[in-house]
């Protein structure tokens, strides 16, 4: 679900290809969550602002059922989500879909990574300037 | 997970459909006595008629807790609406902010629900009362604000002592519970401001 | 006393029509879109979202773009938008420590471990103009380091508790929910999960006034930066029908960790203190602007005279809220002809006395020798 949320909706789309059979249990909905922060970054709690987030929750044919919660407002890609998160369940550890969600979570991994190399570009080396004797 | 497999489905259109609901609670409560019907175009689990399921789609969420009969409560009612309103179940009337009760059970009175306080008597209860029928029963006559002169009405399957509850309920006012008696798709408000005599 | 008054219906619905035309400003150049903002206003953005005490970078960008750059009159849209949704949950208190990190800087330390990384700022840049900036910018091509950064980044405060030197920042017995003012009315003294949130939606302009007047004097204060960190935080909530927690993406946060000294009391040791800031997306004074002002809050905690404006919550946690300070500044452009009908009344019939008061004593006076 962690790789999900990150991925853009036409990245959903393409690996789940034409969406199966299901019910809406809950149809998309978009509401916020509260986030909290902690003072100090580790003592009382407190309420920093709300983030929007859209969720729905399916079921397919089979009864099995598929969850989606995910930051943003876009409805269409929590249904899809939600659906592709009902088919990993029953597909193998090895399957194509699984190998997607993999290869999704790589590909998130890689950007991070070069978000921190940028970073670690403008790290400051210290030098100390030895002055008089 | 596989308690929840047989979880109805909740409302297709949440926003218009919990709107045309809260409307029609509105509706309910602002004249009370006058029936209201609600579509929410839904399942209701069972020992709960699709009113009340309709209302707590509407109303109830993860900041209100809800007391539901014991039976409802360990069911798949409890389920259901902590599935789709993400609400805790309460075991103490007095900690509940939607409360379902059963007409004609003898408990939970509704003294036992919290009336609000001083300062904020907005914080009281709302009480589901699920009945036979909202029609064909004794009458009662109600007066007050929201009733041009009076109104009668006859809910069905209601305990004996509920009218005189409900007294003692309009005399804590501006404290008080307030109720919707619910019975399939229908709906009618009684308020706490709203006085009510029985026909002798 | 406020009194209906109608009319102006026709006037009010051509000032929606004039409102667009402004907005849109000369046809003949390109309407800005909505992703243009969120991707090259992303500072703008984040004011927004943080007045606006919603994150969401979309919303943002389209407030910026509806109030034409009015960034409090963005807040205000993003605010009525956020009534209008329902609210799942609150999520599980966010890890700054588990941050990826873009940038996060100490003045307290030079070596702290993982480094200073300077990230995007403009901070040493010399604030002339970029004419080429007028034409269009070209590509930017960042370099990249052949590692990424450390993936531990220790919190600076975290180094100086380590020692005992630092006030230590724990939960309150049973590390209860905290308190949420946009459900429940603010009581005095308000507690420190009423002052941070408040201030987190707060105005950044009135935060930034007031932490300038903690550090020039009114307020006892001798800061330094002990760190400012700004990057991604993963958010996790646990929907109830799951009862398990879920990561629902990153948002970009800036925290600051304010280091104050502090000269001890009959019970406490001398000791560091410290303020804390944290806000949405890249917004550094803001940050430190709130951490600021979040020490000197917390005068009564250290037994320190509260005298001066930024150490009295109930003037800073009232005033704070541009949103509310705005409709109440602004509402006095709303028609108070009765109102002011009555005061002018009553200033003429004042001066209708007073000149024949002043009329009669003239007469009662003697003859001026002529």
């Amino acid at each position: 679900m962690a790789t999900l949320a990150r991925a853009s909706r036409a990245e959903i789309e393409a690996l789940l290809g034409a969406p199966p059979q299901h019910e809406l249990l809950k149809a998309p909905e978009t509401g916020t969550v509260m986030l909290e922060g902690r003072a100090g970054g580790a003592g009382q709690r407190f309420n920093l602002g709300e983030a929007t987030v859209t969720r729905c929750v399916v079921r397919l044919a089979g009864g099995r059922m598929g969850f989606s919660y995910a930051l943003g407002r876009d409805g269409r890609k929590a249904r899809l989500a939600a659906l592709l998160d009902a088919r990993l369940q029953d597909e193998a550890e090895d399957s194509a879909l699984h190998q997607g969600i993999a290869a999704l979570a790589r590909g998130q991994a890689a950007a991070r990574e070069l978000a921190s190399r940028k970073a670690a570009a403008t790290k400051v080396d210290f030098f100390t300037m030895v002055r008089g004797e | 997970m596989s308690a929840q497999n047989m979880i109805a489905p909740g409302f297709s259109d949440p926003v218009f459909q919990s709107q045309a609901a809260f409307r029609a609670l509105l509706d309910a409560l602002s004249e009370p006595g006058t029936l209201r019907r609600v579509d929410g175009d839904i399942t209701p689990p069972e020992g709960m008629e699709a009113a009340t399921a309709i209302a707590l789609l509407a109303l109830a969420d993860y900041e209100t807790p809800v007391w539901l009969p014991q039976a409802l409560r360990d069911g798949p009612a409890g389920q259901w609406l902590r599935f789709h309103c993400g609400v805790t179940l309460v075991a103490e009337p007095g900690q509940a902010t939607f409360a379902v009760i059963d007409g004609t059970a003898a408990e939970p009175t509704l003294a036992a629900f919290n009336p609000g306080n001083d300062q904020f008597p907005d914080r009281s209860a709302t009480v589901l009362v699920q009945g036979a029928a909202l029609e064909g029963g004794a009458g009662v006559t109600l007066s007050g604000p929201g009733i041009p002169g009076t109104r009668d009405i006859a809910p069905n399957g209601l305990r004996a002592g509920i009218w005189a509850e409900l007294e003692e309920n309009a005399a804590l006012y501006p404290l008080g519970v307030d109720l919707v008696l619910c019975h399939g798709d229908g709906m009618l408000g009684l308020p706490r401001s709203t006085r009510i005599e029985e026909a002798r | 006393m406020y009194v209906a008054v109608k009319g102006g219906e026709a006037a009010i619905l051509a000032t929606h029509d004039l409102v667009a035309e402004a907005r849109r400003g000369d046809p003949t150049v390109p309407e800005i879109t909505v992703a243009q903002i969120r991707e090259q206003q992303a500072l703008a953005c984040a004011r927004v979202m943080n007045e606006g005490s919603l994150y969401d970078m979309d919303l943002a960008a389209l407030a910026l773009k509806q109030s034409q750059g009015d960034v409090i009159e963005g807040a205000f849209l993003m605010r009525a938008y956020r009534t209008t949704l329902p609210r799942f949950g609150s999520s599980e208190p966010v890890d700054t420590a588990a941050m990826a990190i873009r940038r996060r800087i100490s003045a307290t330390y030079k070596d702290l471990p993982g480094g200073q990384v300077l990230g995007p700022t403009y901070d040493y840049t010399h604030r002339l103009f970029d004419f080429a900036l007028m034409d269009g910018e070209s590509e930017a091509t960042p370099r990249t380091a052949p590692a990424p950064l450390d993936a531990a980044m220790p919190r600076v405060p975290d180094i100086l508790g380590a020692e005992g030197l630092m006030e230590p920042e724990v939960p309150p017995e049973g590390d209860p929910a905290p308190f949420d003012l946009t459900r429940g009315s603010i009581t005095f003294p308000a507690g420190r999960d009423v002052r941070l949130q408040s201030m987190a939606r707060g105005d950044e302009g009135f935060l930034l006034g007031l932490g300038y007047s903690v550090q020039r004097g009114y307020g006892h204060s001798h800061p330094f930066v002990g760190e400012v960190r700004v990057g991604e935080v993963c958010v996790e909530f646990v929907p109830e029908e799951l009862g398990f927690a879920v990561d629902l993406g990153d948002v970009t946060l800036t925290e600051c960790q304010m280091v104050n000294q502090f000269q001890g009391s009959k019970d406490v040791a001398p000791q560091f203190t410290r303020g804390y800031g944290l806000v949405f997306g890249h917004a550094e004074r803001k940050a430190m602007s709130m951490s600021l002002v979040d020490r000197s809050l917390k005068c009564r905690e250290f037994g320190e005279a509260a005298v001066y404006p930024a150490q009295q919550d109930e003037f800073v946690l009232y005033h704070a809220d541009n949103v509310e300070a705005a409709g109440f500044v602004e509402h006095l452009k709303l028609p108070h002809y009765v109102d002011f009908q009555g005061e002018l009344e009553l200033i003429r019939r004042i001066h209708k006395e007073r000149e024949e008061r002043l009329a009669r004593q003239n007469e009662d006076l003697p003859e001026a020798a002529e």
